[in-house]
């Protein structure tokens, strides 16, 4: 046994530890979201310490990368905040494009925007449906259900998969959209606002709802600032942080829309805030639906992106590079940087180091959930059982984000 | 006026109503086979809605969140209680080695019992009248003349259930959860209880038969006491720990709460207690506020359909609020919980019960109570 003195150690903690019962909640426990362990000391129903372990879904994701092609790293990508894969796509590419110093053509960059987008709402959709689900009411869930599949849907016509795409590449997108996707985006942005208009009447007036969300798990803007926390969870405290406004990417500039904060820092808002997000990003994907032009989604670099199919199957020259670029991949000059995008759940960013090969010499991932995960403690402490899963919901946590 | 020996006075009948053919003094073994088939066939129909009404829940709950329920298993399902029940009878029986045995052996059968007891003074028709088949089947199998508080007792002995079952698990969620579970039933059997006492001043009886009957001279007493209807289905939403009550088993919170260590049919005892007492609640609601057996109006075309479909038909109605409600709220934290029961329901309770007396007892004076 090692002496060195611990929290458990302290007086204070030692004085009311007899009437202290701890209680692993999970690994396996139904509202933890995946396989979180939160180590509470409760009096009765109180806790008075929250400990969140998180590791249990630990894949090693960043020292894989280390080992793949710069394009092999794309499915790894997809498993993190596996309900926003998209998203974790295009945040992975914009560090490798820009250490290449390659712009994506207007089309893909477009598409991306409409998809990350569409990707935010499903994830808020899910994060909608467990939160109130842990708060006991089951039907929202089913609800938030309908209008992800749509999602879903459309995700499959663009690229065959329903929840881990791998949809990007480096230097753009795999292939171009089937014809008939413009039109089914149009009609799902159409459709949207009546269901989400659906999912506020279900809840946001709901005095049950009210009274266990409202100063619930407040957390202040100084807090929220000091601890790191990124998306709806900082801007329900009332920080005016999004990277699609403060540091625009992909056109974002150009499109029209609004950025929901929150006043008070509670659950409530946070909930509040993310509902408008949802309506916000129908809206950009309504506009951005309107730059969206025909032309190629490929960057024209042959020796970054793959040629035409046809090409390479008539061209000796570019099956070569076809050859070439499948078996040995492509190499990434010397140097650093960090990519970021506004991920569902916060600043989702990616800081790539490149020694020239092509594979990157390392790869840290910032990923929101791990660091909003933090704020736990510091919203249940000395409150109930019931308040941490409230908690838990309200931080829309993704343990594969969480423990990469 | 008001003593209490007044309220077993007034309204009483004998346990075995006067017009019945059988008397238990002159004739025991008749009455007791009477009894005896009375109460096979009536907790077979209380066993078979109790099953049906699973399905039902599935159904209507499945239909209110886009979903189509049970249909695989029989035409529409149909077949699903039945299958629910061989998989619960095939499962074994976990005792965990941290439990209590014989408490936690006991725990189920200890809240099953209460639940089904509560059937016994359920009036499928006029007591005081023959029944079906010459008496063999009679409307209910006890009119007793202190029906309420037969009730109560028995709702009040359910808890002890969950207690044990939560302390002798050894888990710490049904621990937590059975602590819940006392807190929550100690208050709301409170108000639950001032709730019902409205009635009992207004009808000046606690035995079930008669409440009906009054009920059916004068009017429903959901209109002279309707805060107290209000009361009473609340608490009796908490009592029977449904949504949005079901903190001692709040699945996102302590998973099952006290009944996280059972398994096969001990849980299966769990899940009847709580599906039975539940359509005890609701048939204990059609009855002291909504006219029990007694159809609304006594002209022709309502009184030709029989007493036990009135009832079945009120009981419906509660049992599908009980669904609506809970595919639609989220749950309460325990301490709103208590919020409710002490700081809203209870001050309804005690004003509609003063209330109520007060009015009876001018009514009295001047005359105008009959």
């Amino acid at each position: 046994m090692s002496e060195t003195p611990t929290f458990e150690h302290s007086e204070t903690y030692k004085r009311s530890s007899e009437r202290r019962m701890r209680l692993n909640m999970g690994p396996q426990h139904p509202s933890t979201h995946g396989v979180l362990q939160i180590i509470l000391d409760l009096e009765g129903e109180v806790v008075m310490r929250c400990d969140p372990v998180p590791g249990y879904l630990h894949r090693g994701t960043e020292k894989l990368a280390e080992e793949r092609y710069y394009n092999q790293i794309i499915p790894l990508t997809d498993r993190l905040d596996y309900v926003s894969a998209f998203n974790n796509n295009v945040a992975y590419c914009i560090p490798v494009e820009k250490l290449l110093g390659i712009e994506i053509p207007e089309r893909a960059m477009w598409l991306r925007v409409i998809l990350m987008e569409l990707q935010r709402i499903a994830s808020h959709l899910i994060w909608y449906g467990t939160s109130l689900m842990d708060l006991g009411a089951i039907t929202a869930f089913l609800y938030a259900m309908r209008e992800r599949e749509k999602i879903l849907d459309i995700f499959e016509m663009a690229c065959g998969a329903r929840l881990t795409y791998s949809y990007c590449r480096v230097g753009g997108l795999l292939a171009d959209t089937p014809p008939g996707f413009e039109e089914k985006v149009a009609e799902f942005v159409k459709d949207f606002p009546k269901a989400w208009k659906e999912y506020t009447d279900l809840v946001s007036k709901n005095p049950i709802f009210m009274d266990r969300t409202m100063g619930v798990g407040v957390v202040t803007p100084e807090d929220a600032i000091d601890m790191g926390l990124t998306g709806p969870s900082l801007r329900g405290s009332g920080v005016d942080w999004d990277i699609r406004k403060n540091e625009p990417y992909y056109g974002y500039d150009l499109i029209d829309f609004a950025i929901p904060l929150g006043t008070k820092g509670d659950c409530y808002d946070r909930y509040l805030c993310r509902m408008e997000e949802m309506m916000q990003s129908n809206r950009i994907v309504e506009q951005a639906l309107k730059f969206l032009k025909p032309g190629p989604v490929k960057a024209p670099d042959p020796k970054i992106t793959l040629p035409p199919k046809e090409l390479s199957m008539s061209q000796a020259e570019a099956m070569q590079r076809h050859f070439y670029q499948v078996i040995h991949g492509f190499s990434v000059p010397v140097g650093e940087t960090y990519g970021k995008i506004e991920a569902s759940k916060g600043e989702l960013g990616f800081y790539i180091i490149s020694d020239g090969s092509s594979h990157p010499y390392r790869m840290k991932i910032r990923a929101p959930s791990y660091v909003n995960l933090q704020s736990l403690p510091l919203m249940t402490e000395g409150r109930m059982v019931s308040d941490v899963i409230t908690c838990i919901g309200t931080i829309d946590i993704v343990l594969g984000e969480v423990d990469r | 006026m008001f003593s209490p020996a007044r309220f077993f006075e007034t309204g009483a009948a004998p346990i075995v109503a006067p017009e019945q053919a059988v008397n238990p003094q002159t004739d025991p073994l008749i009455w007791f086979l009477q009894t005896f088939i009375t109460l096979f066939v009536i907790m077979n129909v209380v066993l078979v809605t109790m099953a049906y009404q699973t399905w039902a829940e599935r159904k209507v709950i499945a239909r209110m969140q886009l979903r189509h329920g049970p249909n695989q298993t029989g035409p529409m399902g149909l077949l699903q209680p039945i299958a629910d029940a061989v998989k619960m009878l095939g499962k074994e029986f976990v005792v965990p080695r941290e439990a209590d045995k014989p408490v936690f052996m006991i725990a189920p059968i200890m809240s099953f019992i209460p639940a089904v007891a509560a059937f016994a003074i359920i009036p499928w028709g006029d007591a005081r009248s023959e029944g079906l088949l010459g008496g063999w089947i009679r409307p209910a199998i006890a009119n007793l003349n202190i029906g309420i508080l037969y009730m109560l007792a028995l709702s009040s002995v359910g808890v002890y259930g969950i207690i044990m079952a939560g302390y002798s698990s050894g888990n710490k969620y049904s621990m937590l959860g059975a602590l819940r579970s006392s807190g929550q039933v100690v208050s709301y059997e409170l108000t639950l209880g001032i709730s019902l006492i409205g009635v009992l001043i207004q009808s000046g009886t606690l035995n079930l038969n008669d409440i009906v009957r009054q009920q059916q001279a004068s009017i429903w007493f959901i209109f002279p006491q309707f805060f107290g209807f209000v009361v009473f289905l609340i608490s009796g939403i908490a009592e029977t720990n449904r949504n949005p009550f079901d903190l001692p088993e709040a699945e996102s919170e302590l998973v099952a709460g006290f009944h996280l260590e059972y398994s096969g049919m001990s849980f299966g005892l769990f899940y009847l207690a709580e599906y039975i007492s539940m359509n005890a609640i609701a048939a204990l609601a059609a009855i002291l506020f909504f006219g029990g057996w007694a159809p609304p109006f006594d002209i022709v075309p309502f009184t030709l359909i029989p007493g036990p479909i009135w009832l079945f038909l009120k009981f419906a109605f509660f049992l599908f609020l009980y669904y609506w409600i809970r595919s639609t709220l989220p749950r309460f934290r325990y301490d709103q919980l208590m919020g409710l029961a002490w700081k809203v329901l209870f001050p309804i309770a005690l004003a509609n019960l003063v209330i109520t007396a007060v009015v009876k007892l001018i009514g009295v004076h001047m005359g105008w109570w009959v």
